[in-house]
């Protein structure tokens, strides 16, 4: 049984049919790429994977729970469709940081704001326990220190897992593109989401300054976490997935090992793809 | 006629002018945003008929509306004058005016002004990219915490130029007010003129000065909110 599952998906903007039936699963661990010409669907298949679009047709199933039905009956409210996507952290190609807060607080805003709804749970649980008033207040006010004490530590150990430790009090317009795709990822991951999607996260980045990202990125690779990247660095493709998929017009043309998959392409628009991507960089 | 005599009589009229900017102003902006969101609002009927409202507005002179406001249920405010007048002794003006006068002044000062902010907000509020709103979404928030917590605060950066004009104009169009009798502080001046035209360039200094203090205070603001690019 697959960890991430998607059957059949469709999504049509007006009259373009973007993606035209993808289906896709990969195992708890595994880091997929998906490569393909623009316009091929990759970032509105992310999108769709991240609730940022609601697919026309299809299913998604995550460890077991399904998560989007397009033959549901009953529409996902706020509230639900905001729980399912923090299955997922997206990072953007343009990063997205929040200019009017410092590294420190783009990584830890939502986790507090989230705490908030630990709360309200913690103290509903409380008060059906039949805790006096004095006692719900002072344990929530015990909760609420740990809580914000682990949410402060969790950022300050992304920091570092970053090396942007002494950036912490900086603000996003003060950082260059690479530091702030890093802050990006720390911000993701302060979320603990299952499955870690990258829009193209490199291509608003200079090459010197790619590196440093794909370090990043390479590291949680070696944490094992489920990744899905969407990008246009072959060699770095090749290297850390453990599945590449290609995508051209809508379509899953061809999927596979890195190896196989850019060493042994098998269909055409493959071929011409890699062949255009290598000319590109002067090989 | 001495000097501190005309003065006390223009800052009587001052205050008048004080009191209307700052009721408009804290009116104003809030429905200001009210009525941005009703023209953004993705139901069609009522982004509709607020742009319309908006246009009516913005299209038509401020004096008019002050006249509308007033004369249409001028009995309304004519009673409401008398009222606090035989009661609480309030008057406003030499001819009459009193409180109800006043509340006709504001309610149409608040409109006028709440259509001009809502369009000011509108620009600023779509001139945020969707990567802020999705970033909020990705990380799992709610539209009001997306509105509050990531845009507001950018929004007001980038609007504060236009709503300093905004604001800079209101202070001058409180003057408008002593078409209906309202003793402001030109109609104080103006009250003058027959021994003296002084009083009216002194009146003028009045409002310099206070323009002077919101140009440093809108300077203040924007320093503060320098730390960031937005």
């Amino acid at each position: 049984m697959a960890y991430l599952s998607i059957e059949n998906f469709y999504k049509s903007f007006g009259k373009t049919e973007v993606l035209k039936g993808i289906n896709l699963s990969m195992q708890k661990g595994e880091v997929v790429s998906i490569i393909g010409s623009s316009g091929s669907g990759k970032t509105t298949l992310l999108r769709c994977i991240n609730f940022l679009e609601t697919p026309d047709n299809g299913v998604m199933t995550l460890d077991g729970e399904l998560l989007f039905n397009s033959n549901a009956e009953k529409k996902d409210g706020d509230m639900a469709l905001r729980n399912k996507r923090l299955n997922f952290g997206l990072v953007f190609q343009s990063f997205n940081l929040f200019p009017q807060y410092n590294v420190f607080k783009n990584i830890t805003l939502a986790p507090t704001l989230l705490l908030k709804d630990k709360i309200k749970a913690y103290k509903k649980q409380l008060q059906e326990e039949k805790l006096s008033r004095k006692e719900i207040s002072s344990k929530i006010a015990t909760f609420k220190e740990a809580e914000k004490k682990a949410i402060d530590k969790d950022a300050e150990e992304l920091l570092e897992k970053i090396g942007l430790t002494e950036k912490r009090n900086s603000f996003p317009c003060e950082l260059s593109g690479g530091q702030c795709q890093r802050v990006a990822i720390a911000r993701a991951l302060a979320l603990k989401p299952k499955i870690l999607c990258f829009d193209e996260p490199t291509s608003a980045l200079d090459p010197e300054l790619t590196g440093e990202v794909l370090k990043v990125i390479r590291a949680l690779k070696d944490e094992d976490r489920t990744m899905i990247i969407v990008t246009h660095e072959m060699g770095f493709a090749k290297n850390v997935s453990d599945k590449i998929v290609f995508m051209a017009d809508g379509v899953i043309e061809e999927e596979g090992a890195p190896k196989d998959v850019i060493e042994n392409p098998k269909s055409e628009k493959l071929k011409t793809f890699l062949h255009g991507v290598t000319n590109k960089d002067g090989e | 006629m001495s000097f501190s005599y005309v003065t006390q009589s223009l800052l009587g009229g001052f205050a008048f002018t004080c009191l209307l900017f700052g009721l408009t102003l804290i009116m104003s902006i809030p429905l200001g945003l009210i009525i941005s969101f009703c023209s953004m609002s993705k139901f069609k009927p009522l982004s509709f008929i607020t742009k319309v409202f908006v246009w009516i507005i913005r299209g038509v002179p401020l004096m008019l509306q002050i006249f509308i406001v007033y004369f249409l249920p001028a009995k309304f405010w004519g009673e409401l004058n008398r009222y606090y007048y035989f009661t609480y002794g309030i008057q406003f003006g030499h001819n009459g005016a009193g409180i109800g006068t006043f509340i006709a002044v504001v309610i149409a000062f608040v409109i006028n002004y709440a259509a001009y902010f809502s369009e000011i907000f509108r620009g600023g509020i779509e001139s945020i990219s969707a990567g802020q709103y999705e970033a909020g979404k990705v990380l799992g928030m709610t539209k009001t915490q997306i509105f509050f917590k990531i845009v507001l605060l950018q929004v007001v950066k980038r609007i504060l130029a236009p709503i300093s004009n905004e604001v800079i104009t209101l202070v001058k169009d409180t003057a408008l007010s002593n078409t209906v009798g309202i003793i402001e502080i030109i109609l104080q001046a103006q009250l003058f003129t027959e021994k003296a035209i002084w009083p009216l360039f002194y009146s003028g200094a009045f409002y310099l000065v206070f323009v002077g203090v919101l140009t440093l205070l809108f300077g203040y603001i924007e320093k503060k909110l320098s730390y960031f690019k937005a």
